[in-house]
């Protein structure tokens, strides 16, 4: 058993291990810490797989910039005056402690390979720069698809992450004995927009 | 069973990188850049994915003051 092997079954354990625990969890944000440890571990994965541009993205955009999104939900979700005791709770040993250790082993591993050939034997590194060339060569239009997707999903979150007026507040209230209609009603504020729109900009 | 939310969209996160895993584990199998290049494309669809439903997420909270999936079974008539 050569030593990228051994990392490879260690690095799948923490993923696994990690995974388990984030499905699991009661608490949002304990499930959450166990989730990055779990896409950490999946990057090393990819890094021994020969795909140190995945492993990149991997750390980059999911373990940085989607993790970072669900703990922003997560937080705005808690306001009020329990908020205090509850972050105090949160940072209590029992809760990092487990995520921590799985970390520790994750960079241990990544130590290891620093002074290692840094793939699995038989296995080429498929590079950066292959990868961009495939991409931007018979994957041109998978990129505009793309490009398009990422578009659609910027508008779309804008529109529903808008504050509600006074107006749908008093609604919603008035309605909360019959909530059936209120897809009807959403449906009329998105085909009302422009009407709206002008009213807000007056 | 699980109502919350918040952790259907980490486990739809999971899924997401479950698929990428094998994208890559099949590039890396044949030495073909093709499985990276769909890892990324499942990366703009997860981004995307997330953007919106925790979108929808603030909103459900707002209307609703719950997590709970079961608050939204209204139209099941």
């Amino acid at each position: 058993m050569t030593l990228e092997l051994v990392l490879f079954y260690l690095a799948s354990a923490v993923a696994v291990f990690a995974t388990l625990m984030t499905i699991t969890r009661h608490n949002a944000a304990h499930a959450l810490l166990y989730l990055i440890v779990s896409l950490l571990a999946v990057a090393v994965l990819y890094y021994l797989l020969g795909a140190p541009f995945a492993a990149g993205l991997e750390v980059i955009i999911y373990a940085g910039a989607i993790m970072v999104l669900f703990v922003f939900v997560i937080m705005m979700l808690n306001q009020g005056n329990k908020t205090v005791q509850q972050e105090r709770q949160w940072l209590s040993l029992g809760m990092w402690i487990g995520p921590g250790i799985l970390c520790l082993v994750l960079f241990v591993e990544v130590l290891t390979l620093l002074g290692s050939s840094g793939q699995l034997a038989g296995l080429e590194v498929v590079s950066a720069k292959d990868v961009g060339i495939r991409l931007f060569g018979p994957y041109l239009l998978a990129v505009e698809l793309a490009s398009m997707l990422l578009m659609v999903g910027l508008v779309g979150a804008y529109h529903l992450g808008r504050p509600l007026r006074d107006k749908e507040q008093v609604n919603e209230r008035e309605k909360d004995s019959e909530v059936a209609q209120l897809p009807v009603y959403r449906l009329n504020t998105a085909c009302c927009w422009p009407r709206f729109y002008s009213v807000w900009v007056y | 069973m699980r109502r919350n939310i918040i952790f259907v969209l980490m486990s739809m996160e999971i899924m997401f990188n479950a698929v990428g895993l094998a994208f890559i584990t099949g590039g890396s199998r044949w030495m073909q850049a093709d499985g990276q290049i769909m890892f990324m494309l499942v990366l703009t669809l997860a981004a995307a994915e997330v953007a919106v439903g925790l979108a929808l997420v603030l909103q459900l909270y707002k209307r609703f003051k719950t997590l709970d999936l079961d608050v939204l079974s209204k139209l099941k008539g």
